[in-house]
């Protein structure tokens, strides 16, 4: 494991501090003892604690960087236990040597008394490094959430951007701009539309039905100009259902999944068909294909178009919103989208 | 308009980029004739093996069976003696596939294509027929490249490569330790595994297999067929050239495509 030097550093000078400040209000209260030995008391005890505690915890692993449960507490008492007896024999050594002990005698301090003081302290020091640590812990996650959160927009955008369909679509266009110019513009204006739409998702905004049935109908305008006739299609949107809201290209991976594993298999290609119904106070949205079926396909391969629909589903309507896949071996696949209308 | 006059069979599955290559192509290179524009693998194969034209552009995806997996069909199935046509890959976007062009040095051509661009592969393409008019040994070196090719253009191998197979066998999930799979085998719409002594079948194609598994110690003999690279007995060659091989620890023989036929020589 690597060990984060310049971090343990860091603790050392703030327990050192620490350890000065104790044996400053020791002298506070005797003063006319020789400072030097509260001093050497003081550091002995705190560096000792210190290391136990600070270099103990690499053995125990964390996604915190501290112990988990009884670990951590074992290892504060143990670090303090050890700091209190290590740290008063290097202390007494120390004043013994140097001719730090008062003169008179009079008074070596009880036992207790610096047991409490070493774990007061200690308890004090590791707390403050518990909480900094922790703090620090929950500023990473946070970033870490922040970052899924942008990559997964930057998911989306991409699929709905798929180069291989972005580059076959221009090579397309550029195409038509010689041999049937208006035709060129049709498909540039569907183009425009699909993007703007596109970039709207990526936003998690909503819109109308009727508006994600014309941006259905731009995606699959581009499809037919480059399958040709490989490709035919249905979109059904009952009148008293288009205002209906409903997020933003909700359903543009299923009719892509469609084109994808269902008709792109088949050298003949096939029919896509889009209906919308409402069944009680249920908005239902299905997307069919005359394709190839799952049969091939495994969950991977619809995987994030999928993962990506249901995602957006449950967000917005809970357990409410739901999907469902039902797939027969070569004889297409129907994908029912659910969630509640709105009065 | 000449007889020997050099030909082309394009295969690309979207009509318009079609009828645009074939008119690019017109002008580019006014003597080359088109024989046919097909728009799936499967015809393409069918297709150039019927009309053997000198010249293939291959779309990469489409429908059905690939450009890719088009032409190592079509060098399998390619007779003896005459030369593998020039290929020319076209795809508007496959970054795997672009790299490994770009090291096999055989030519692609991205969508939508550039005039400028066109002609430098037609440049490219014409100095490779003049070459084999006075060699006669060119194609090898093709099959060679797109063997490599083949290889490359599939996606990088897993971070972790499969211990176990998990196969089902009536309703209970058998676990089977990688050491001891001697080959995996096409057979429809499944994989068979095979075990000294046993075979289980799968259904995760082979394609999706093969990025999983440890690299060298499996090697691809066929389009249908990979073995433990330790495992191999012998290789024998019948009296047509074709070669077969023999694994320590199963009875049958399995076929070595010419695609692969590379990977055995004596050294």
């Amino acid at each position: 494991m690597a060990i984060d030097w310049i971090s343990k550093l860091r603790h050392l000078l703030q327990t050192l501090a620490f350890c000065l400040a104790v044996s400053a209000i020791q002298l506070v209260f005797l003063p006319d003892r020789p400072w030097q030995g509260p001093v050497a008391y003081s550091l002995a005890n705190g560096v000792i604690a210190w290391a136990v505690i600070d270099f103990g915890r690499l053995l125990f692993p964390s996604d915190t960087g501290w112990p988990r449960g009884w670990r951590g507490v074992g290892l504060v008492v143990l670090g303090i236990l050890m700091g209190h007896l290590l740290g008063n024999a290097v202390g007494d050594y120390l004043c013994r040597v140097n001719g730090w002990y008062p003169r008179n005698g009079a008074v070596q301090m009880q036992l207790g008394t610096t047991l409490l003081i070493t774990a007061l302290a200690g308890i004090v020091v590791t707390y403050y490094f518990y909480s900094q640590n922790k703090s620090a812990w929950l500023l990473r996650q946070m970033g870490e959430a922040q970052r899924h959160a942008s990559e997964a927009r930057l998911k989306l955008l991409e699929t709905q951007l798929e180069p291989h369909m972005l580059f076959n679509t221009l090579a397309n266009l550029r195409v038509l701009i010689a041999s049937d110019a208006p035709r060129a513009q049709q498909m540039l204006d569907h183009m425009i539309a699909y993007l703007r739409a596109t970039l709207a998702a990526s936003r998690g905004t909503t819109h109308s039905l009727q508006a994600e049935f014309d941006r259905l109908r731009d995606y699959l305008e581009l499809m037919a100009v480059r399958m040709g006739p490989r490709l035919a299609y249905t979109l059904d949107l009952p009148a008293e259902l288009a205002g209906q809201p409903v997020p933003t290209l909700l359903l543009q991976p299923l009719v892509e999944n469609a084109i994808q594993h269902g008709l792109e298999p088949v050298i003949a290609g096939g029919r896509i068909t889009v209906t919308a119904r409402a069944d009680g106070a249920t908005l239902e949205l299905e997307v069919a294909d005359s394709g190839a079926g799952l049969s091939t396909a495994p969950d991977t391969a619809t995987g994030f178009g999928l993962a990506q629909v249901r995602e957006r589903l449950a967000t917005l309507y809970g357990s409410q919103g739901a999907i469902k896949v039902i797939a027969k071996e070569h004889a297409g696949t129907r994908a029912l989208v659910t969630f509640p209308l709105k009065a | 308009m000449s007889p020997d006059s050099p030909t082309a069979l394009i295969a690309e599955d979207e009509p318009l980029l079609a009828q645009a290559l074939a008119a690019e192509l017109a002008r580019a290179w006014p003597q080359l004739r088109i024989l046919a524009s097909v728009g799936d693998g499967a015809s393409a194969v069918v297709q150039a093996l019927a009309l053997r034209p000198e010249v293939l552009f291959f779309d990469i995806r489409m429908p059905g069976q690939g450009g890719l997996d088009a032409a190592a069909d079509l060098a399998e199935a390619w007779p003896d003696g005459t030369a593998f046509p020039a290929l020319v890959f076209v795809t508007a976007y496959d970054q795997y596939a672009v790299q490994a062009f770009e090291a096999q040095a055989l030519d692609y051509l991205l969508k939508p294509v550039q005039p400028a661009r066109l002609e430098r592969t037609v440049a490219r393409v014409q100095a490779l027929l003049a070459e084999r008019a006075t060699d006669a040994s060119g194609g090898a070196a093709t099959l060679e490249q797109l063997r490599l090719l083949v290889a490359q253009a599939q996606p990088a191998a897993a971070a972790a490569p499969l211990r176990v197979i998990q196969a089902s066998v009536g309703s209970s999930i058998r676990m089977v330790p990688i050491d001891e799979v001697l080959a995996f085998e096409t057979a429809d719409n499944y994989v068979r595994v095979l075990t000294a002594g046993h075979a289980y079948l799968i259904r995760t194609p082979l394609k999706d297999l093969l990025p999983q598994l440890e690299g060298g110690v499996f090697w691809q003999v066929h389009r249908g067929t990979v073995v433990r690279a330790g495992a191999i007995d012998s290789v024998l060659r019948d009296e047509a050239g074709k070669l077969s091989l023999v694994v320590r620890g199963r009875s049958e023989k399995f076929a070595v495509s010419r695609l692969h036929a590379g990977l055995f020589r004596a050294m």
